[in-house]
């Protein structure tokens, strides 16, 4: 009898990283390679084989090599070391936008679709900011400052904000209609902590998914930034401007372009997969529709 | 059906009201002197006066929105600051080649991505629906402009098949005018290709478990006249809708698109006002492509109602 109460012993609760891979697997690499990339940025001075500002005319263009992994631009700078400076760059961008939205962008959502009066207003301004193409709503606010991180980052927040007062706002009118709100009402609970403890709650598992699509497309927008001449300043590595400062010698160093634009292209893959993870475990009926 | 047109019609009055408003606050309160800052580092402060002068700046606040509003309805949108030509000149100069540009993309997109959906939905959980899913991803992540110069790369420099960069205006000739639009619509095209192929597979595959389907499969109606004729017909609204969604995209990209292979559209003249700080020029840009973004929006809320008899609002 002993062999069968054996067989019957419940799955143990306690958290295994082999199943937790198994089960998410986009998790798992989005957060690995996206990990990998946060330790870069982290530890870019002891990564870096050479100093990524210092000019050195006489290995101008040179490819890649065992001395410079990545090869050298055109001043010959060293292309491995500035791309991975890069990767601080584009990292904060990115997790200061999602931040920055997801913290104003909560707080609108929460006010449109639990006070209808304000809901009106609101709505509207949202509406027209979102009739913007992001790019160009960015490059209009940093036409009209000197340049620097900290406007390319407010630059890129204020049109991506609607998108997270949207999500939130549907996940509030729906939420507003449930019994154990109205109940709550009738109870006599007030407005803020009616909103703090039954409907915010709710609210945050669409507000992570949405936030991480925000990050990754802050590091785009940046990038394009800085690619067009208008994001952060020239002399800062950002990979944006690494790319733009290559255009001129593309035909013949591939090199400077490609390499930055493949890391790029990683870290937003990174984030992304993270995001789809993140809606197919948190937000089942969003990742039905997809 | 007439008045719901005329409703959505105006409708997109106060979304273009709040733009138009965006804009006009947005120079009168930006952090810092605009006009110091759009005269340039080194300006005199007769110079930076002279700037103020021209956009209007020097008047009370009322005033200025009054005669900005009036000059708007009458079409008229300021006065370039560097060539002092007017802005509509300016922007209806460099409006073919980004139509051209937009349209091909669209073009292109739409009919690679749609038959990719179609059979990604067909062979759901086969090897091409996984490659195509994959692509799509990839897609997604891909910034346009990198994917432009591994083309250009591999298809202009490597290959010589065509041409690095340029434009040709179809008057010259079609190849000439295509052979310089594939480039820039496949690298300008390719999110929106994952976008649509995406949603395409999504939409097909909840129509194709329906009962009809199952219906039509056992009476023995052919495979394609049940995956094209019942199924991508009845998943269409979701797909219009993307499409719609994604001209937004393709709108932000032609910016990009057009500095990597030198375009000389409104995307080019985007960037050659933002760098010069010509803010007349950059505020007119903004509220055409709000205009056009509007405008397409609207478009694919009307053919909702011709595509699915069913929507009434």
């Amino acid at each position: 009898m002993a062999v069968i109460t054996d067989d019957l012993v419940l799955p143990s609760r306690r958290f295994s990283l082999a199943t937790a891979i198994r089960r998410n697997p986009t998790i798992a690499f989005g957060a690995v390679l996206l990990a990998a990339l946060i330790i870069v940025g982290i530890f870019a001075p002891y990564i870096a084989t050479h100093d990524p500002f210092k000019l050195s005319p006489i290995n101008r263009l040179k490819p890649p090599s065992e001395r410079w992994w990545f090869g050298t631009d055109q001043f010959g700078r060293d292309v491995f070391s500035r791309t991975v400076y890069g990767a601080r760059v584009s990292l904060i961008v990115g997790l200061s936008v999602a931040l920055f939205s997801s913290a104003v962008g909560l707080g609108l959502g929460l006010l449109c679709g639990y006070f209808r009066k304000v809901d009106g207003i609101v709505m509207r301004i949202m509406d027209g900011l979102m009739a913007i193409p992001s790019i160009l709503l960015a490059i209009a606010l940093i036409t009209l400052s000197r340049p620097s991180l900290g406007i390319v980052i407010l630059a890129i927040v204020i049109p991506e904000v609607p998108r997270i007062v949207r999500v939130v706002r549907s996940v509030v009118l729906s939420i507003r209609s449930q019994p154990y709100i109205e109940s709550a009402i009738a109870g006599g609970t007030k407005n803020t902590k009616l909103l703090l403890r039954h409907v915010l709650p709710n609210t945050l598992a669409p507000l992570i998914v949405q936030s991480t699509y925000v990050c990754a497309a802050g590091m785009l927008i940046e990038a394009s930034l800085s690619f067009l001449g208008a994001g952060v300043p020239p002399e800062v590595p950002s990979w944006g401007n690494i790319i733009a400062q290559g255009r001129t010698f593309f035909q013949i160093a591939p090199w400077t372009i490609l390499i930055p634009g493949v890391f790029l292209a990683i870290t937003v893959l990174a984030v992304n997969l993270l995001g789809d993870g993140l809606r197919d475990r948190l937000d089942p009926r969003l990742a039905r529709r997809l | 059906m007439t008045a719901y047109i005329v409703r959505r019609l105006f409708a997109t009055l106060p979304v273009m009201a709040v733009v138009a408003l965006f804009v006009f606050f947005l120079l009168r309160f930006a952090p810092g002197d605009p006009a110091a800052i759009i005269a340039g580092e080194d300006a005199t402060a007769e110079a930076i006066a002279a700037v103020r002068g021209k956009l209007g700046l020097d008047r009370p606040m009322v005033e200025q929105f009054f005669v900005w509003i009036l000059q708007l309805a009458q079409g008229d949108m300021g006065v370039s600051i560097f060539s002092n030509l007017a802005v509509t000149r300016l922007i209806s100069q460099r409006l073919e080649p980004t139509v051209a540009l937009t349209l091909s993309t669209l073009f292109v997109a739409v009919a690679l991505a749609i038959p990719v959906g179609v059979v990604a939905a067909w062979k759901a959980r086969k090897l091409v629906d996984r490659l195509v899913m994959g692509f799509a991803v990839l897609g997604f992540a891909m910034p346009g402009f990198v994917l432009a110069y591994i083309l250009i790369y591999f298809f202009a420099v490597q290959w010589q098949l065509l041409p690095v960069q340029g434009y040709r205006p179809i008057g010259e000739g079609l190849w000439p005018f295509v052979e310089c639009l594939i480039l820039p619509s496949v690298a300008l095209g390719v999110t929106y290709m994952a976008l649509i192929a995406r949603i395409t597979r999504a939409s097909m595959l909840e129509v194709l478990a329906q009962d009809y389907i199952r219906t039509a499969n056992a009476k023995g109606l052919a495979t394609d006249r049940v995956l094209l004729l019942l199924a991508l017909k009845n998943a269409a609204v979701p797909i219009i809708t993307v499409i719609g969604i994604g001209i937004a995209l393709l709108i932000s990209g032609v910016v990009i698109t057009e500095t990597v292979f030198n375009i000389p559209g409104l995307g080019r003249l985007t960037v050659v006002a933002v760098l010069k700080r010509d803010y007349p020029v950059v505020q007119g840009l903004i509220l055409v492509f709000a205009a056009a973004k509007v405008l397409v929006n609207l478009i694919i809320d009307i053919s909702y109602a011709f595509l699915d008899p069913r929507i009434r609002y």
